[in-house]
This record gives structure tokens, C-alpha cells and sequence, in this order.
């Protein structure tokens, strides 16, 4: 066994470790550790992914001295390794564009816990996206719903406290539900590795025995994420989860958090309950039907919101739409399209967050669009960034909005059933999304006579910038040079089976 | 500035410009689009008493709960479609479990090939008794040390909430210092003196012995809190504070922590790589076995403690 295969294992430990020591520094220390720990990660993520580019397969790697079925195991692939790369870059640049605001809106004894939250969710992103055994999935699940809560809760006023009580009842309930599915699951095959658990189904499946209980497992396994990762019916907890909480916890909590949920998902779909097993099953067309109507309703909300931060909330709940409409389409292009937009979304929804924030505090800190007008002339960059995050999210070529809404509009094409609602919706879609996005650029860009606010200067914000130009520069790398990532994620599916 | 060209040349460049729009020297709608001031918006003259009771009644309606129609129509629905999902799930759930296999059958699925080698090899592979303790230590080591950091973050995430600064802590003591110690109750002092020593004993016996008998780290650090939060509502904080406090909290937490992270980690690298690893299993049925179990079941023990203590400490006094 090579040295590069014990990464994913080592990167997971180093991240539970990093935690567990920075809960005893001091918040500069813990911000290095921190800011060491995300780069280091990044680099053994990036070593895995050339590794299983160059040999060509993916590994199993074995916890301990006792092999699966009897010990715990991690999986690596290209996609996997792909994911974890991706993850850290995008917390690395959320965090570093949100650090400015985190020094003011967190109490400076609490500062370290920030960091300690920080790592563990990191590990148990990795664990999601590397694990092969459904139980480490769900200790890891356990652990991300409450490092999400206490990034929620972490800036202390009345309203993130609320929405930490609401994103923590809806996420429980989500984590029940992903418990139940898999205790019924473990009496119907005996197993709680992947790989064990899709031999046992496929046999269930021929057999017709157990189909009822098969059913309501998938259905719950599906539900539950769904909860967690706030689809069109169970977003209640967004809009203020994302909208009130300090910037990095709204830039990590829309683009990594409920990203890995809908991983897990993607995971159980190919790895334990088996493509052809899942599209039998008609939960995939209830999927497919709550995603077009988050793809709307969200939408809608949007441009009915009068506060910028939750305004780029509900747009989320329009892009988890999106996601879920592609998995709901049942082919592979659909769940290429899906994963494609899992990335896009992230650097795009971030990048936004970020933005946005540094248009709000050149507006005296008020979030309503009539005080933000002309802040793009107050703080350029961000004014830029914005602009930027606006056009990918509305899918104007060159940035990688557009790629995605390519790809799924390619994918509906192929199904025939669902080609015609999913091209209608994503066309409405479209330009709901343009009406939003474009009205507050728009806003920003008209320029005020009377200043009333001062604007920023670039020395005052060297790090912001940098984050956000890498933020850019993301944006359009997945845009332009789209079909090497495409090809990746084609191959990373094919290495689930 | 530019150190070639005079600087009226300068000027006219579009460097100049560039670099005077990044600095936000120049705005250039300002002289080069027509804009128009807003209109001035006509103040209605009515009196400031007129507005406060019209503020007073909108108040008056909006939070007019009992008449607000909408509100309680809204309020039965959302009781009825709750108690609907809750039933139709429950229905749900338990129509599936018939269709379940029947529990003991020896033909179900999960007795297979899993169950078998834990009870037939644990003994040999694992050296503890216990079966449980030997599947959750060391064939399942990983999951276990993720359920441990559960403990860790839910302990941090209680921080954030409920935490208070050692100058406000203070402030509060100085100003009702009863407030946090307890009033010298006889009976409730005189049970502690007794069972506490007991209760450390017994919470340290569940922990050593986790790998012989029922017990472990969790359910051994779980009665060793008991008995520090019994000891500490007897005699107050001030008294516990003399041998657990924030110091000895976190170096206790984090040494545990890290001795099973460290303890771990040899153990999944070197199994994984095809490493001898060191450790012995010991006699069976001896103190002194089960390789990496009894180890790790102290430190289990020692951050479940501290844990359980922690939670206390922090929603009785917000702070340790």
C-alpha cells in the first residue's frame, strides 16, 4: 500500500486533531492552525486526486487492522478526491473573506471556538465524502448538524439564535428520518458497508421479497437529506440561518454544508441502493417535482425579499432546486449536470455572500436595497465581485452559472418524459433569477448624488479583495474550461459502480 | 504619479484615470450625468400625539392575538397538519416494520458472516471479554472516536451560547454571592461526604473494567460526572474549583482527547498498512488487556466526565 492512499484517512485525523487542540489556544494561534490546517488538507486532497488520476482506480482503505464487512473503511475515487479538494479551497476563501467581519461580530473570548468548529466540520465533510460505511456517515452527519448550529449561533444576537433552534429542529428531524431509513435498511441486509448493502439489495430486488420496507427506506433515506440539505419544502430554515449568521458561517453553510448532504446522497444513490434500483423506485420523480418547484417558489421569494443577505438565501433555495431536479432526471447526464452545478454553485453563492457584505457595510450596515443604492462606487471590487456572482448565478457565458444550465438543459433533452416540464422550468427559472440578480446590480451600479456613506479604500481591505479575485477567478475557470472537470466527474461516477 | 511625464501630461493618461477611479478620488457621474435631486417628500401635519396613537393602534391590532382570525385559523391548521404527518408517518413506519424479518429467526439477514466472526473471534482478536466494548473499541475504533468528538463539539457549541466573561462572572459573584453557592444544607452535605467517594470509586471500576464486564468509557465517565456535580451542588464552586477548574478542564480534556486520537490513529495506520502493531492483547479476563480497549475506555472516561461536568457547570453558572 502506498504512502498517497493513507491520505484521505490522515487528512480526516489531522482535521479531528486540529480541533482538539485549538480548543486550548488563543484565537491567533487557533486562526493559524486553522488557516495551516485548510492548505495542508487541500495539498493531501490534491496528492489522492493525481494518485487515482495516474493509477486509474479508485482504493479502499481499512481503519484498523480488521477488514471490512467487520471493521470501518474509507473509499477513495476521483470525485471523492476532486470534492475534498474543491471543499477546502472554497472555506479557505470564504474564511479568508470573512475575517474582517468575524472579528466584529464575535465576542473575542469566543473567537477560538470558531476555529475549533471550523476543523470539525471540515473532518466531517472529508468523512461524508470519503466514507464507505454508512454508520461513520451518519457519526459524521451527527457532527455537522451541530458544528452548522454553532456557526449559526456564533455572532449572538436574538435572530441567529432563532434560526440555530429552527436549522437544529429541521435537521433532526432530517437525521431521524436518515437513522430510521438506515436501521431498516441494516434488518433488510445485515450490513452497514456500501458495497455489502448493494449486493444485498440487488438481490432483494430481483427476489420481490421485502419490496414495501426497500421502498420506504430509499423514501426516508431521500427525505431526510432532502430536510437537511433544504429542499423546496423543508427551507423554512434557510432564509434566516443564511441571512443573520456572521458572512464565512452564511458563504460555508450554503456552499459546503448542505453540499455535502446532497454528496451523501449522490453516494447512497450509486453506492448502496444502486442506479437502476433508485430509478425504479418513483421517489426520484418526487425529487425531480420538488425540485422545480424550489427552482420557482424560490425564486419568487427572492424578488419579493427586501434584504439583500436573505434575498441571496432563497436564491439558494432556487439553485438546491436545481441540484435536485437533475438527480430527479435519471440519467447520467442529469447527475453529471447535478454534481457540475454542486460546484458551480458553491464558488458562485460564496463568492455572493462575500460581495455582498462589503457593499452592506459601505451602506451604514443596513441590508435594505433603498440604502445600498450606489455602494458598487463606494466599494469597487465588491461592486465588481457582485456584478460577477450575479451574471454566473443568471447563466451568462464565460462563467460557470452558464455551463450548468447547459448541461442541464443537454441532460432534459435526453429524457424524454421530463424534457418539456424541465426545460419550461428552467427557462422561468432563468429569468426569475436575472429579474433578482440584475434589479440589485442595477441598484448598486445607480449613482447617488448626496454621499452619505464614506466608501472603503483598498488598503483597508487587501485580504477581502484577494479572497474575492480568487473567487473570480474560480468562477471563470469552471466557465471557460469546463469539459476537463465534466470529463473528471464522468469518470469519478463511473468509478462509484 | 508619474516620475517620466510633467504632471499636466500625466494627467490626460489613462493610467492616471484608472488609478484615480480605484482610489475613489473621482466619481464620474458627478458633473458628467444629469441627476436629479429627489423630490422632497411632503410631511402630513399631523401631531406627534395623532401618530403614537395610531402607532398604539396598529400595535393594538397587530398583536391582537385572540381576535386576529387569520392568525388562530393558521395556528389550527398548522396543529392538524402536524398531528396528520405525525400519525400517517407512524402508521407508515409500523406497517413497514411488519413487513420486516421477525426478530430471533436465525435465517434473517443480519445474521450473517458480521455478527458471527465478532461473537466467535472477538475473544481471540480483540482479547476483552465484553463482546460490545470489543466491537465499538476496536473493530469499529473509527466510528467510536467520531462519537467521542460528538461529545467534544456539542461541549463547544454550549460554550458559544452560554459562556459568560470572567468580568461579568464576577461582577454577578461579587453581587449576590450566594448565588452560586449553596446554602449550607446538613443532609444534602452530610449524603455527598458519604457517596461521593463511593461514586469516583465505582465510575473509575465501570471504566477499568469496561473490557470484562458491561460498562465502559462512556457509561464509567458518565457516572464520574454524576459524582463531580453531586460534590459540587453540596459544597459550591469555590470548592471544586480548588482541584477541577477551567486549567485542569481543558488539559484534562485535551490530553484524553489527544491520547485517543494518538492511540487511534497507530492503530488504524498501522492495521491499514499491513504494520505489526505493538500492542499486546494481554490474558483474557485480566485487568490489564484488550490492548488499545482499556486505554482508550480512560480516556472515553476522562472526556465524558468532564463533559458531563461541563454541561453543568455551564447552564448553572456559565462558566467552570
Amino acid at each position: 500500500m502506498g504512502l498517497i492512499q493513507n491520505f484521505p484517512a490522515v487528512s480526516i485525523l489531522l482535521c479531528l486533531f486540529a480541533g482538539i487542540i485549538s480548543s486550548g489556544l488563543k484565537k491567533q494561534a487557533a486562526r493559524y492552525v486553522n488557516t495551516i490546517l485548510i492548505s495542508g488538507v487541500g495539498f493531501l486532497s490534491l496528492c489522492t486526486l493525481m494518485y487515482i488520476l495516474e493509477t486509474g482506480e479508485a482504493f479502499v482503505y481499512v481503519m484498523g487492522k480488521f477488514p471490512a464487512p467487520w471493521g470501518n473503511e474509507i473509499r477513495a475515487g476521483v470525485l471523492e478526491a476532486f470534492m475534498a479538494l474543491f471543499f477546502c479551497i472554497i472555506m479557505l476563501l470564504s474564511l479568508a473573506g470573512g475575517r474582517k467581519k468575524l472579528a466584529d461580530e464575535v465576542e473575542d473570548g469566543k473567537t477560538f471556538l470558531y476555529y475549533v468548529l471550523m476543523d470539525l466540520l471540515l473532518a466531517s465533510l472529508l468523512a461524508l465524502v470519503y466514507t464507505n460505511d454508512l454508520f461513520t456517515a451518519y457519526v459524521f452527519v451527527e457532527i455537522n448538524t451541530i458544528a452548522a448550529c454553532g456557526l449559526i449561533m456564533i455572532r449572538q444576537n436574538g435572530r441567529t439564535i432563532e434560526a440555530a433552534a429552527r436549522y437544529m429542529i429541521m435537521s433532526l428531524l432530517g437525521s431521524g428520518l436518515l437513522l430510521m431509513g438506515l436501521c431498516i435498511l441494516y434488518d433488510l441486509t445485515g450490513h452497514l458497508l456500501m458495497s455489502n448493502i448493494k449486493e444485498q439489495m440487488g438481490w432483494i430486488y430481483l427476489s420481490g421479497q421485502y419490496k414495501m420496507p426497500a421502498l420506504v427506506t430509499i423514501a426516508l433515506l431521500s427525505v431526510g437529506l432532502a430536510i437537511k440539505s433544504a429542499l423546496f419544502p423543508f427551507h423554512a430554515w434557510l432564509p434566516d440561518a443564511y441571512g443573520y449568521s456572521t458572512v464565512s458561517s452564511a458563504a460555508i453553510l450554503s456552499s459546503l454544508v448542505s453540499k455535502g448532504y446532497i454528496f451523501l446522497l449522490i453516494k447512497i444513490i450509486y453506492r448502496v441502493i444502486g442506479f437502476e434500483v433508485f430509478y425504479e423506485s418513483r421517489i426520484v420523480d418526487v425529487l425531480f417535482a420538488f425540485g422545480l418547484m424550489g427552482m420557482i417558489f424560490g425564486s419568487i421569494s427572492a424578488i419579493r425579499e427586501n434584504d439583500v443577505r436573505r434575498m441571496i438565501a432563497f436564491s439558494s433555495v432556487a439553485q438546491i432546486g436545481y441540484i435536485y431536479m437533475g438527480i430527479g432526471m435519471g440519467t447520467q447526464a442529469g447527475m453529471e449536470a447535478s454534481i457540475f452545478h454542486i460546484l458551480s454553485h458553491a464558488a458562485t453563492k460564496s463568492l455572493l455572500f462575500i460581495a455582498a457584505i462589503g457593499l452592506t457595510d459601505v451602506s451604514g450596515g443596513s441590508r435594505q436595497f433603498i440604502e445600498l443604492t450606489g455602494s458598487a462606487y463606494r466599494n469597487k471590487w465588491a461592486g465588481v465581485a457582485f456584478t460577477v456572482g450575479s451574471l454566473s448565478m443568471v447563466g451568462v457565458p464565460l462563467f460557470s452559472g452558464f455551463i450548468s444550465k447547459l448541461l442541464f438543459a443537454q441532460a432534459a433533452v435526453q429524457n424524454d418524459v421530463k424534457m418539456l416540464p424541465a426545460l419550461i422550468v428552467l427557462g422561468i427559472s432563468t429569468i426569475l433569477n436575472a429579474i433578482y440578480f440584475m434589479k440589485t446590480v442595477i441598484r448598486i451600479y445607480t449613482p447617488v448624488e448626496e454621499h452619505k456613506y464614506e466608501s472603503i479604500a483598498f488598503k483597508n481591505m487587501k485580504l477581502y479583495v484577494a479572497a474575492l479575485l480568487c473567487f473570480i477567478i474560480l468562477n471563470v475557470v469552471l466557465g471557460v474550461s469546463s469539459q476537463p472537470i465534466v470529463d473528471l466527474i464522468g469518470q469519478g461516477l463511473a468509478m462509484f459502480s | 504619479m508619474s516620475k517620466l511625464k510633467p504632471q499636466e501630461e500625466y494627467e490626460k493618461t489613462k493610467a492616471f484615470r484608472f488609478f484615480r477611479w480605484l482610489s475613489g478620488s473621482k466619481d464620474f457621474y458627478v458633473g458628467e450625468v444629469e441627476m436629479k435631486p429627489q423630490k422632497e417628500t411632503e410631511v402630513p401635519e399631523t401631531t406627534i400625539l395623532e401618530r403614537m396613537f395610531e402607532q398604539q393602534m396598529i400595535r393594538n391590532k397587530v398583536y391582537d392575538v385572540k381576535n386576529n382570525k387569520k392568525l388562530t385559523f393558521y395556528n389550527k391548521v398548522y396543529v392538524a397538519a402536524a398531528i396528520f404527518f405525525c400519525i400517517a408517518l407512524t402508521v407508515l413506519l409500523l406497517d413497514t416494520v411488519s413487513y420486516l424479518p421477525r426478530t430471533g429467526n436465525s435465517g434473517n439477514p443480519d445474521n450473517n458472516v458480521v455478527s458471527k466472526r465478532y461473537i466467535e473471534h472477538g475473544l481471540q482478536e480483540t482479547g476483552a471479554l465484553n463482546i460490545v466494548t470489543g466491537m465499538i473499541l476496536t473493530y469499529r475504533a473509527f466510528d467510536t472516536f467520531g462519537e467521542t468528538n460528538v461529545l467534544f463539539i456539542a461541549t463547544c457549541c454550549v460554550m458559544i451560547l452560554l459562556m459568560l466573561d470572567e468580568a461579568i462572572l464576577k461582577e454577578i459573584e461579587e453581587k449576590d454571592d450566594r448565588r452560586f453557592e449553596p446554602r449550607d444544607d446538613t443532609i444534602l452535605q452530610g449524603t455527598a461526604f458519604v457517596l461521593c467517594p463511593f461514586i469516583f470509586i465505582f465510575g473509575i471500576y465501570v471504566i477499568l473494567n469496561g473490557q470484562l464486564s458491561p460498562g465502559g468509557g462512556f457509561s464509567g465517565g458518565a457516572i464520574l460526572g454524576a459524582g463531580l456535580i453531586l460534590y459540587t451542588s453540596a459544597f459550591g464552586f469555590k470548592k471544586a474549583q480548588r482541584f477541577f477548574n477551567e486549567l485542569v478542564y481543558k488539559i484534562a480534556k485535551i490530553t484524553a482527547l489527544c491520547m485517543y486520537g494518538i492511540i487511534g490513529s497507530y492503530f488504524y495506520i498501522t492495521g491499514a498498512n499491513g504494520i505489526e502493531n505493538h500492542i499486546p492483547l494481554g490474558i483474557p479476563g485480566h485487568i490489564l488487556s484488550g490492548g488499545i480497549i482499556l486505554p482508550i475506555d480512560i480516556c472515553v472516561g476522562i472526556e465524558v466526565a468532564c463533559t458531563m461536568y461541563a454541561f453543568y457547570a455551564l447552564f448553572r453558572r456559565g462558566g467552570l
